[in-house]
């Protein structure tokens, strides 16, 4: 059972390919990563799964529902775009009313779901407010109440959290964690710690081309170029930069930074580097503090295959 | 029960937003002054110096010179508001982004225009028959006894013509994505009508032929506007029509 499919989906404007032959699959119940810089096509591909626009061709489901019966797939979704529009003479309450009653929902429920949703946005004591005064994070965290009113199957957040200060990130990324429980999270984000941090599954766009998509554990397996990191006494500063600036022009070497006495060597084979750099410390008799593998950062891995993308 | 929903929020939004009561207050203003201005002019025009001449050769007012200045007022201040209340119905929503937050939920498109076109409509009927009731009171204590349904058919008429112009900016609010080019074409389709208007080939064809018909209900004159009613319904329906299916089509940012 899928949450989101896409098949060959297309989007042009012009000579522009917004989205280029998307090909994904999106399993139920997971934070869905949708990755890329700004303008790679992120936010028409939401909008093409909420049927704010139409496809140029190519097929979508989203919840076994084609994109294009907009009327069925509205009920199935919720929506939070990037910038996140209200009636501003409306007091969040009026705004989660007037959504509550679009989808049907009966005076006494729609109170209590209404309720619970300022509770868990943290928008209770602001309730009756006019909307008109509000932060950006609390415009957010309000569109994030609306997106929810209608339980949906699977919502949709345009970078939820890409412009909002330190605090204001951390409360929506929290919030949107404890939504998996009971919905299946599709978000856009060029923030990679935030996928880093709380998407199970990513993919990452190019220029409207899917580059890569997968599991997040899978992709830091797959596509990270090793790095040994390594620490001398600072005594040994001297002849521990000579030794490993020695290795520089070898082939497996990508690139090596020494600061004081930690060195950080990006290889490109793990086997080599392990095998020849420890010998070589071993000749010179230098006394290490430190010698692991790092685990690869979401931004190396993203920005490598952005990289490739490039060359191609 | 969707579209009443929508309706809802179209009326909150005329009475938060003031609309209605700027509408009320222009049509009290400008309705209410009519049969006092045409009662007291002619006494204004003699207290001024050397106007005694001017003042002896003006007829003495009548009920019909309070009609008239009814209509004439209430049309164009009636015009201008329906233009100017209309022009960003629909492109202010597109623009700031409302739309795409209510339109990706279960809410059809045409349900969202048309009750922006009922909410509007009936904001302006709503000031009209207030303001008709007011004139009527006046012009009574002021000239001689009328027939109140005359007063409400009038209404009703002016109303109509108002609402051509509702139905035609929300079109144009559709096409547009600026409030100014919605508002200044269908200025331009008002300066038009004027223009054809003044042609008596087109004149009993036009939605203006409505006020005339308005007045001639208190003299009895015979003009009617059956032909001028069926153009402006038919103009109100086939705005309404084309706007929902530019509007349905529309992809929204």
């Amino acid at each position: 059972m899928l949450a989101v499919q896409t098949k060959s989906l297309s989007k042009q404007y012009g000579d522009v390919h917004a989205v280029n032959q998307l090909n994904l699959q999106v399993p139920r119940g997971i934070i869905f990563g949708f990755l890329g810089r700004n303008g790679a096509g992120k936010t028409t591909t939401i909008r093409l799964l909420t049927g704010l626009a139409k496809p140029s061709s190519g097929s979508a489901w989203v919840a076994d529902v084609p994109i294009r019966d907009h009327q069925a797939l509205s009920w199935k979704i919720g929506y939070l775009p990037e910038e996140p529009a209200f009636y501003q003479w409306m007091t969040p309450y009026e705004f989660l009313d007037h959504i509550g009653r679009i989808f049907r929902i009966s005076s006494k429920e729609r109170k209590h779901r209404i309720n619970d949703l300022l509770e868990i946005v943290n928008l209770k004591t602001a309730a009756k407010r006019r909307i008109k005064g509000f932060s950006r994070g609390m415009r957010q965290r309000l569109g994030l109440a609306q997106a929810l009113i209608n339980q949906p199957e699977v919502l949709f957040l345009d970078e939820p959290a890409s412009a909002l200060d330190p605090e204001g990130r951390r409360t929506v990324l929290n919030l949107i964690l404890n939504l998996k429980i009971k919905h299946t999270v599709f978000m856009s984000t060029h923030i990679l710690a935030d996928a880093e941090e709380i998407c199970d599954r990513l993919a990452i766009i190019d220029r409207g081309k899917l580059i890569v998509e997968d599991e997040k554990f899978e992709l830091q397996k797959r596509y990270s170029m090793p790095i040994l990191e390594l620490a001398c006494r600072p005594e040994d500063t001297g002849k521990f930069s000579e030794t490993l600036y020695a290795f520089r022009d070898k082939p497996w070497v990508i690139d090596i930074q020494i600061e004081g006495t930690v060195a950080k060597i990006h290889v490109a084979s793990k086997e080599t580097a392990q095998e020849t750099i420890f010998s070589a410390i071993l000749q010179t008799q230098i006394s290490l503090v430190r010698f692991e593998w790092v685990k690869p950062t979401l931004e190396s891995i993203f920005l490598n295959l952005i990289g490739e993308n490039h060359n191609k | 029960m969707i579209f009443f929903t929508s309706l809802r929020k179209e009326f909150l939004e005329s009475l938060r937003r003031e609309r209605l009561l700027i509408i009320l207050s222009v049509f009290l203003v400008f309705g209410l002054t009519s049969p006092l201005l045409a009662k007291y002019t002619p006494e204004i025009l003699k207290l001024l110096p050397e106007t005694e001449a001017i003042a002896s050769i003006i007829p003495e007012p009548t009920l019909l010179d309070s009609v008239n200045q009814f209509v004439k007022n209430i049309s164009q201040f009636g015009f201008f508001l329906a233009i100017l209340l209309t022009m960003g119905s629909v492109s202010q929503e597109k623009e700031k982004g409302t739309a795409s937050m209510v339109l990706v939920k279960p809410l059809p498109r045409s349900v969202f225009l048309f009750s922006k076109f009922i909410a509007l409509s009936l904001a302006f009927l709503i000031s009209l028959l207030l303001t008709a009731v007011g004139a009527f009171y006046y012009s009574n204590l002021l000239f001689t006894t009328s027939d109140f349904s005359a007063w409400l058919w009038m209404a009703i008429l002016l109303w109509l013509i108002i609402t051509v112009y509702v139905a035609l900016t929300l079109l144009f609010s559709t096409l547009f994505r600026s409030q100014p080019a919605a508002a200044g074409v269908s200025f331009g389709v008002m300066i038009l009508f004027s223009l054809l208007g003044s042609l008596p080939t087109f004149e009993k064809y036009l939605p203006d032929r409505l006020s005339t018909w308005a007045i001639n209900l208190f003299t009895g004159g015979g003009i009617s506007g059956w032909i001028a009613l069926l153009v402006s319904l038919g103009i109100i329906a086939l705005s309404l029509l084309s706007a929902w299916l530019i509007f349905r089509k529309q992809e929204l940012e």
